[in-house]
C-alpha cells in the first residue's frame, strides 16, 4: 500500500507543475478575449489559405507545381514531383494533402512574421539574444506533446491550436539563422557600410540584411520543413490532413493506411524541400540570381 | 602642392583597449611599453598620445609595421573608433562631440574610406557598390548611377559596371573600391592599407592611379601602409608610427636623412635613397660663377676656364654654360636639372653630360652644380 502511494506521489503534479497549471488557469479565466482574437485571426488565415489552394483543381495544381519545379530545381525533379502528386492523388489523398499544406503555410508564415523581426532584434541586441536563446531552447526541447495541452485548454481542437503548436514548434531555426545570418556578416562590410555614412536604419537594410539572406533562407526553408513534421502530432488535438490519415492508421492498426499517410507527407516535404532551397541558394554566379536578389533587395532599398 | 591650413588636427589622442581603459593615461604606465602596460595592466594600447596636424591636399602616409596602431588611428579620424582620451577635429569640428546623426553626415560628404580587405558588398555590382555612398546620402537613383559611372571611368572600369565582385580580379574590386570613395567627391580620402592586398605589379600601377588623381583634383588623403617604399612615393609627409607612438613626422627626405632616432634610421636603411632624395640638397657650388655682364668684357678671365663656368645675370638668374672650349650654351638649350629632381631620375643626364651639371630653382635661380662625382658620394655619404 505504502509503496504504491510513493509511486503514485512521484508522478502527481509537483510544485513547479502546481505553479504552471495555476498560470494557465488564470490565463483561462482572464485573457479570454486575446485568444478569441488570436483564434478568429489565425482561423481567418488558415482558412483562407486552404480555400484558395482548393480553388484549382488537382489536374490544374499538379502541373502548376510541376512547373514551379521545373523552373526553379530541374526538369527531372519537375517529373518526379508530377509522378508523386499524381501518387497522393491515386492515393485519394489529396484533400488532406491540401489541408495539411495549408497548415504549413498559415503556421510557417506566422512563425517567419514572428521570428525574422526577433532574430533582427536578438542580432543587433547582446540583451534581447541572452532572453531569446533560452527561449528558443525551451521550444525546441519541450516535447511538443507537452504545449498541445495548454493550446487546447485555449482554443478547444481543431485547426487553430494545431497551428499555435507547429508554430511554436517550427519557429526556432528561423530565429537563430536570422539571428546568426546577422551575425555573421564580415566586420569590414559593417565597417564599409557605417564609413560611408549609414545610419543604424540603413546599416540593417543595405547591409547586414542582404548579406544575411542566404543563410535566413536556409531558415525559413528549416521553419517550413519543421510545421511539416509538426503535422503528425498536430492532428492530435484535430489538425486534420495528412496526420489524420497516419494517425488513423495508428488507431486501426492498418499499416497499409498508415504507410499511405505517411508516403504522401514524405512526397509533399521532398516538393516543399527542395523548392524553399531553390530559394536559398547562395550561389551568386548563377546568371538569374543576381537580378532576383536585386529585386528581392529594392523592394526595400529603392528610393 | 599643399597650403598649409590643417584640415585634421589629432590632439594627444589615445586609444586603449581593455577594462577601465583610462587606467592607462596614468603617470605610472605613460613611462611603460606597450608590452609591459599589457602584463601589468591588462591592457592594449593602440595609440598613445599621437599629436599630428595634417594638411588640406597632402597626401600623408601613416607608416609602420602591423600592430602599430596606424589602423586604429585611420579610425578614430572619421569616428568608427572613439578614442579613449585626446581629440581628432576635421574643419574645425571635434568629432568625438557630434551626435550620431551628424556623424553620419560627416562621413558622407567629408570623408570616405577605402579597406585593405576591399569590403566590397557582395550581392551589388560594380555600379551598385560605386553608388553606395550617395544612395545612403539619398541621392536619387538616375543622378546617383550616373555618378557612380564617371568614378568607375575614372578608374579604368567603364566596362565592368555589372559585373558582381567576385567576378573581378583584386586590382578590379579595388578599383571599385576606391570609385566607391571618389563617387562622393570628397575632401578627405581615408585608405587603410588600399594597395597592400595586391599583387606588386598591380599595387604599382595603382599607386600611379592614385598620384595621378590627386594631380588632377587635390584631396587630402591619410594614407596607411606598412610598405615604406610605397610610403616614399606617394607621401608628401609621413608619420612613422610604433607600438601606438610616433616616431617622426616629415617629409620622406627628412625621415631618411635626419632620423630622429635610432629606430627611424633602422627603419629607412633599405629605403632607395636615390629615389627620394633630390638633386638640390647634394648639389655643389660651381668652382667658376661668370656674370654675364663680367663675360661680354673679360674674354681673358674666360680662356682660364677649367672644366665649366655657370653664367648668371646681376640678379643670379641662370643664364647658360661656358664650356672648357669657349663654347657658350645657353640655359634654353643646354641640359639643367631642377630642384626637385631626384637622384635616381638626374643619373643618366649626369652620366652623360661632359661637365657638371647646374641645377635650377623653380625661380630660376642657380643652386649649384651636381657633377658624377658629387652624385656617387651623396650615395655613400647619407
Amino acid at each position: 500500500m505504502d509503496v504504491i502511494d510513493q509511486v503514485f506521489a512521484t508522478v502527481s503534479t509537483g510544485p513547479v507543475g502546481e505553479g504552471m497549471s495555476r498560470c494557465v488557469e488564470w490565463l483561462l479565466n482572464h485573457a479570454q478575449p486575446i485568444f478569441l482574437v488570436i483564434d478568429y485571426a489565425i482561423n481567418g488565415l488558415a482558412g483562407a489559405i486552404e480555400q484558395i489552394l482548393s480553388v484549382p483543381a488537382p489536374w490544374l495544381l499538379a502541373p502548376l507545381i510541376a512547373v514551379l519545379a521545373g523552373w526553379r530545381v530541374s526538369l527531372s525533379f519537375a517529373i518526379l514531383s508530377l509522378l508523386g502528386l499524381n501518387l497522393v492523388l491515386f492515393m485519394g489523398l489529396w484533400q488532406p494533402m491540401i489541408s495539411t499544406l495549408a497548415l504549413v503555410i498559415a503556421a510557417s508564415l506566422l512563425a517567419l512574421l514572428i521570428g525574422i523581426p526577433i532574430g533582427i532584434f536578438s542580432a543587433r541586441r547582446q540583451h534581447i539574444w541572452a532572453i531569446t536563446r533560452p527561449v528558443l531552447d525551451l521550444m525546441q526541447t519541450m516535447p511538443a506533446f507537452v504545449y498541445l495541452i495548454p493550446a487546447v485548454m485555449f482554443f478547444g481542437t481543431g485547426l487553430v491550436p494545431s497551428t499555435i503548436a507547429t508554430l511554436i514548434f517550427s519557429m526556432p531555426p528561423v530565429v537563430r539563422l536570422t539571428y546568426l545570418g546577422i551575425r555573421q556578416v564580415p566586420v569590414d562590410l559593417i565597417e564599409a557600410g557605417r564609413a560611408f555614412g549609414c545610419s543604424e536604419r540603413q546599416l540593417l537594410w543595405k547591409v547586414q540584411l542582404p548579406n544575411a539572406l542566404p543563410t535566413l533562407m536556409a531558415g525559413v526553408n528549416q521553419t517550413i520543413m519543421l510545421a511539416l513534421s509538426m503535422v503528425v502530432i498536430a492532428s492530435m488535438i484535430g489538425g486534420g490532413g495528412l496526420g489524420d490519415v497516419v494517425l488513423r492508421g495508428i488507431q486501426q492498426l492498418d499499416v497499409g493506411l498508415g504507410f499511405e499517410g505517411g508516403l504522401a507527407v514524405v512526397i509533399l516535404a521532398v516538393i516543399l524541400d527542395r523548392l524553399t532551397q531553390s530559394l536559398a541558394a547562395s550561389n551568386f554566379s548563377r546568371k538569374s540570381l543576381p537580378q532576383r536578389f536585386k529585386a528581392f533587395t529594392n523592394l526595400w532599398t529603392s528610393s | 602642392m599643399s597650403d598649409m591650413t590643417p584640415q585634421i588636427s589629432i590632439d594627444q589622442l589615445w586609444k586603449v583597449f581593455g577594462e577601465r581603459p583610462e587606467r592607462a593615461l596614468e603617470d605610472l604606465c605613460q613611462s611603460m611599453d606597450a608590452e609591459q602596460l599589457n602584463a601589468r595592466t591588462g591592457l592594449k594600447a593602440a595609440v598613445r598620445d599621437v599629436t599630428l596636424s595634417i594638411s588640406s591636399g597632402e597626401i600623408f602616409v601613416v607608416m609602420g609595421l602591423s600592430g602599430s596602431g596606424k589602423s586604429t588611428l585611420l579610425r578614430m579620424i572619421n569616428g568608427l573608433i572613439l578614442p579613449t582620451a585626446g581629440e581628432v577635429t576635421v574643419d574645425g569640428k571635434p568629432i568625438s562631440q557630434l551626435a550620431a546623426a551628424e556623424l553620419q553626415k560627416l562621413r558622407s560628404n567629408k570623408m570616405a574610406m577605402v579597406f585593405q580587405s576591399f569590403a566590397l558588398f557582395p550581392q551589388r555590382t560594380a555600379l551598385e557598390n560605386a553608388a553606395f555612398g550617395l544612395e545612403v546620402a539619398g541621392v536619387p537613383r538616375q543622378k546617383r548611377l550616373e555618378k557612380a559611372r564617371e568614378a568607375l571611368e575614372r578608374v579604368g572600369l567603364g566596362k565592368d559596371l555589372d559585373r558582381l565582385p567576385q567576378q573581378l580580379s583584386g586590382g578590379m574590386q579595388q578599383r571599385v573600391g576606391l570609385a566607391r570613395a571618389l563617387a562622393l567627391d570628397p575632401p578627405i580620402l581615408l585608405m587603410d592599407e588600399a594597395f597592400s592586398a595586391l599583387d606588386p605589379l598591380i599595387r604599382r600601377e595603382m599607386q600611379e592611379q592614385l598620384l595621378e588623381l590627386q594631380a588632377e583634383s587635390p584631396r587630402t588623403i591619410v594614407f596607411i601602409s606598412h610598405d615604406l617604399d610605397e610610403a616614399v612615393r606617394l607621401g608628401d609627409r609621413i608619420a612613422l608610427m610604433k607600438e601606438g607612438k610616433v616616431l617622426q613626422c616629415g617629409t620622406p627626405r627628412e625621415l631618411l636623412c635626419k632620423p630622429a632616432n635610432e629606430q627611424v634610421r633602422h627603419f629607412f636603411q633599405d629605403v632607395d635613397a636615390a629615389s627620394v632624395i633630390t638633386v638640390d640638397t647634394v648639389a655643389e657650388s660651381p668652382a667658376c660663377v661668370i656674370n654675364q655682364a663680367e663675360l661680354l668684357q673679360q674674354t681673358d678671365e674666360c680662356s682660364k676656364v677649367q672644366k665649366m663656368a655657370c653664367i648668371i645675370d646681376e640678379h643670379n638668374l641662370f643664364k647658360g654654360v661656358l664650356q672648357k672650349n669657349g663654347e657658350i650654351i645657353s640655359a634654353e638649350k643646354g641640359p639643367a636639372l631642377t630642384a626637385e629632381t631626384t637622384i635616381r631620375d638626374a643619373m643618366e643626364l649626369v652620366a652623360n653630360v661632359p661637365y657638371p651639371i647646374p641645377v635650377i630653382g623653380s625661380d630660376q635661380r642657380l643652386i649649384g652644380v651636381i657633377s658624377p662625382r658629387r652624385l656617387l658620394r651623396s650615395m655613400i655619404l647619407r
